[in-house]
């Protein structure tokens, strides 16, 4: 690739209320720890949103949500970009954002950026909180996937989008599926912060792969990251059993 | 009766207005241990004959706790993201805020007119005391609480640039002057020394707060200043302790935005740092918010990071950029960061982490 590779964390004014911001700041850390060239912009939704190689959205509140919705729509450069091969990690309510349909504060569906096949409405249960634990599926090769949601969408896949993952602990998508997030094509959209990267640095490295346009990178010293994956981990599955035993 | 809230500073500036009132009422009752839910309020009130009260009142119960108790003055100091798992989206928190104090005719309200959120809780209230309290942490003020448009901030003021909605012209603001004391300068000419034990330029927005609560409540704010300079520890905030021969000054910051302040604060020293992250029920479950903190701040410092959480902490500092090392016992962690040298260590930690270093046997 020509120039240094192009991070953008996207509106992070409407879409940075999850700490979703720290998956941009990883992607740079992990390329520039490797030698690579990288430049990590923040998109502020006053402005026009920069070309870049990664798009990273968060999570943020109804209201705001919408309006980013209407912003990216309007500005086209993300669709583009896509398009032309860019990356995107899309979590929680950017996740329901590139996704067809998603609900806004008082239920009424709004329309998303599509980049994902998948709709989502307002649940009717309680909100999914809580650690996650999901097996990847849409993205082979990968160990588990940990994170921690916060939501409550119900999100459907339609047919032939591919889950993110299956879900052994926690809601995900929340529909029956027991999917947690989509992914299609280098679109990733998930509903897991943590952030989702800083817990799988292993997705991290398939992202900027997939940006790099190479096969593999040096490996890392991820021991601080593998403890943290292991206390989770344990975590859950000890929480697991205490359900299990309740019920 | 006044009531007490916000995300930040609740316990302190409830301190603040009890003593100011304590300078002309032989007796207040406060919920000091930092209760700040329905069953708290009462532990505090039964039995109590006190003539004033003064709550802190959790922002999610304000509307609840002002119905039962119809205060007489309600201090809102300011609202941003905290505890995502448990509570309400702050946009929400506001705008119950403002239904219940349209609902409350009678109470008068201390507000502070730099928090757009804050200004929309307090808006529809009959009698709204603005304060010029300043706001350093402003990411969650972006959306406008009005029309979902977007507030732009410029020195001093702010202001949607979709809907019209506005910084009211405050009553009192707080003036900075360099690494001086602060000023309290009232529209009506007046203008304070604001000199407190307590550190930090929060603390002194704090206090002004606390000093316009106090003067609607009948007490000058002159006198109400001069009794707040007395207090030197709020709730074992600032505190410095022994853990064996090493001394540590214990801090809370809960949130991006606590943190925000007191990273501004430690960064005037070079003290050994420890920070102590928890994810308990008190604490919020969900520690991502920690990539909401600018913790680059600290590169070149000595860190030490311990807790329960002290995994999620180690990689936020990683990807920082600041050398740290890493101990999960926090007693363990402060003797670590002081290396066998004389040092107080400052000691950063958020609720249920600062509270359990306040509590251990020494």
């Amino acid at each position: 690739m020509n120039g240094p590779l192009r991070i953008a964390v996207v509106y992070p004014d409407l879409l940075g209320t999850y700490g979703d911001g720290g998956n941009g700041l990883i992607l740079a850390r992990r390329a520039g720890w490797r030698g690579r060239p990288t430049e990590l912009l923040q998109a502020s939704s006053d402005g026009a949103l920069p070309d870049a190689d990664v798009y990273c959205l968060g999570g943020g509140e109804d209201g705001p949500q919408v309006r980013a919705a209407r912003a990216l729509a309007a500005d086209g450069t993300l669709a583009k970009r896509v398009a032309g091969g860019a990356v995107v990690l899309a979590v929680c309510a950017g996740f329901q954002i590139v996704g067809r349909t998603f609900p806004g504060a008082d239920g009424t569906a709004h329309e998303g950026l599509g980049l994902l096949d998948v709709d989502t409405v307002k649940g009717t249960g309680p909100r999914a909180v809580g650690e996650v634990v999901a097996d990847f599926v849409g993205l082979q090769g990968l160990p588990v996937l940990t994170g921690f949601e916060n939501h409550g969408g119900r999100t459907t896949l339609a047919e032939g989008t591919a889950p993110l993952g299956t879900v052994s602990v926690g809601v995900g998508n929340g529909d029956g599926s027991g999917h947690e997030g989509a992914v299609c094509g280098r679109v990733v959209g998930t509903y897991l912060h943590g952030p989702v990267l800083a817990r799988n640095p292993a997705l991290a490295d398939l992202l900027l792969r997939w940006a790099l346009g190479e096969q593999q990178l040096e490996p890392l010293d991820d021991a601080g990251a593998e403890d943290l994956r292991a206390e989770r981990l344990g975590n859950a599955k000890r929480h697991r059993r205490l359900l299990r035993r309740a019920s | 009766m006044v009531l007490v809230t916000g995300t930040n500073g609740k316990t302190t500036t409830t301190r603040l207005v009890t003593v100011a009132l304590g300078a002309h009422h032989d007796e207040v009752v406060s919920n000091e241990t930092g209760s700040n839910m329905p069953p708290g309020h009462v532990a505090a009130l039964v039995g109590n004959h006190a003539p004033k009260a003064v709550l802190e009142v959790d922002e999610s119960y304000l509307p609840r706790v002002l119905t039962a108790t119809s205060a007489e003055a309600v201090v809102l100091l300011n609202l941003s993201r905290d505890q995502l798992d448990r509570t309400n989206e702050v946009r929400m928190v506001a705008g119950r805020w403002r239904a219940a104090l349209a609902a409350a005719p009678r109470a008068q309200v201390i507000a502070n007119a730099d928090d757009p959120l804050v200004v929309w809780g307090a808006g529809a209230a009959r009698s709204v005391h603005w304060v010029g309290a300043g706001l350093r942490w402003r990411l969650d003020a972006v959306g406008c609480p009005s029309c979902e448009g977007r507030i732009a901030f410029a020195e001093g003021t702010w202001s949607c640039q979709d809907c019209g909605f506005t910084r009211p012209e405050p009553e009192a603001s707080l003036v900075l002057h360099g690494t001086g004391s602060a000023l309290g300068v009232w529209s009506d000419g007046r203008t304070l020394p604001i000199r407190l034990v307590l550190p930090g330029r929060f603390n002194e927005a704090n206090a002004l707060m606390a000093a316009v609560a106090a003067e609607a409540c009948g007490v000058t704010a002159a006198d109400a200043l001069a009794a707040m300079g007395e207090v030197d520890h709020v709730a074992g905030r600032f505190t410095v302790r022994a853990f064996g021969d090493t001394r540590a000054r214990l801090m809370l910051a809960k949130n991006p935005a606590g943190w925000d302040e007191l990273l501004e604060l430690v960064s005037m020293g070079d003290a050994p740092l420890v920070v102590s992250i928890n994810a308990r029920t008190a604490d919020g479950t969900d520690p991502s918010w920690l990539w909401d903190v600018p913790y680059e701040r600290l590169d070149g410092r000595s860190v030490v990071a311990t807790g329960d959480r002290f995994r999620d902490l180690s990689e936020r500092l990683r990807y920082a950029g600041v050398a740290h090392r890493t101990e999960p016992d926090p007693q363990r962690a402060v003797l670590v960061a002081a290396d066998g040298s004389e040092a107080v260590v400052d000691v950063i930690g958020n609720y249920t982490a600062f509270h359990d270093l306040l509590a251990a046997p020494s």
